[in-house]
């Protein structure tokens, strides 16, 4: 058998800019969606299921988020609280946070983000707490319902 | 003058290194990133009872009670609505959430002002045990109805009733 001896090896060179132009372009898509914040967020909670909830309209000045467990931990900050009697402190120490941002107490929101298995009267345990705080923005969060 | 007629060199970048940590991060970003479903609201404004009087006098809104009953293991049971004229029970069928939406929409369409929505005010007393789904529903029934496709929205003022007050 005769080998082709003749011919020349040569590197090949692909064009590589589309495929850095794409991939730079999933990473400005992801760099833009990614949320870091999701702290306040605690994914163990399953929020109840509603299509009239009205989506967020923007961050309002200072928010409480109080993520409640279907046992009555409050998960604050990502930091478990096992009875909501402790949480007095807690919002104090909020009310006093918002006070070093100019905002006063009235308009903390406080976010409630209970699972859907919580009883009610946790809930509204929870809201007579802030109350005793003067606390009186209550946000119930739900999870939207897409048809 | 002798012109330099060589041809110059093709500069070639290496670009593995940047390929390298481009496809770092994006593999980075792939792995982080969370798929979150879209949240809603329900606003609710709650002063303490105790709280100080305003001194601006103004009209109460027209209250409705609205008691939602817990059944065994928290369901709901049935729905009493009372609005210091009538008592009316819903349930325990499943259709108790229609039959409350029903009854807002049709005594917010018998005071005649289209408008009055914004002065009337549903308390809930719930049940201790019942699971806040349930409650969840039911503020929805009176915040407002989906029918083809439009929201119609019935009160906005809602409230939960102090249990502080009954001691």
């Amino acid at each position: 058998m005769k080998l082709n001896k003749t011919k020349s090896s040569k590197i090949l060179e692909g064009d590589l800019t589309p495929m850095i132009d794409m991939t730079f372009q999933l990473i400005a898509f992801f760099m833009l969606l990614i949320n870091f914040s999701e702290v306040d967020r605690a994914e163990e909670i399953t929020l109840p299921v509603s299509e009239l909830a009205i989506p967020p309209d923007g961050r309002p000045d200072y928010q409480v988020i109080l993520n409640l467990e279907p046992g009555g931990n409050v998960i604050f900050e990502g930091q478990r609280i096992p009875r909501i009697d402790v949480m007095k402190p807690i919002l104090n120490q909020e009310i006093r946070n918002a006070d070093r941002e100019n905002v006063d107490k009235s308009n903390i929101a406080v976010i409630i983000r209970s699972h859907e298995d919580t009883p009610t009267g946790l809930v509204q345990k929870l809201i007579s707490k802030c109350q005793e705080a003067e606390l009186e923005n209550f946000v119930l969060r739900v999870q939207e319902k897409i048809n | 003058m002798k012109l330099d007629t060589e041809e110059p060199e093709e500069i070639q970048l290496n670009m593995t290194a940047m390929i390298d940590i481009v496809f770092q991060l994006l593999i980075f970003f792939i792995m982080t990133f969370k798929v979150v479903a879209q949240e809603g609201d329900f606003n609710i404004k709650m002063p303490m009872a105790s709280g100080p009087a305003t001194d601006i006098e103004t009209e109460p809104p027209e209250l409705i009670r609205v008691l939602l009953r817990s059944g065994p293991e928290g369901i709901i049971n049935s729905i009493q609505v009372d609005d210091e004229i009538e008592t009316l029970t819903f349930g325990p069928d499943p259709e108790l959430y229609l039959d409350l939406t029903d009854y807002i929409e049709q005594k917010l369409a018998g005071e005649g002002d289209p408008e009055s929505g914004y002065d009337t005010e549903v308390e809930f007393d719930i049940d201790y045990g019942l699971k806040y789904r349930y409650t969840v529903q039911a503020i929805e029934a009176v915040s407002g109805k989906v029918s083809g496709g439009k929201v119609k929205k019935l009160i906005e003022k809602i409230k939960f009733k102090n249990k502080a007050d009954e001691q």
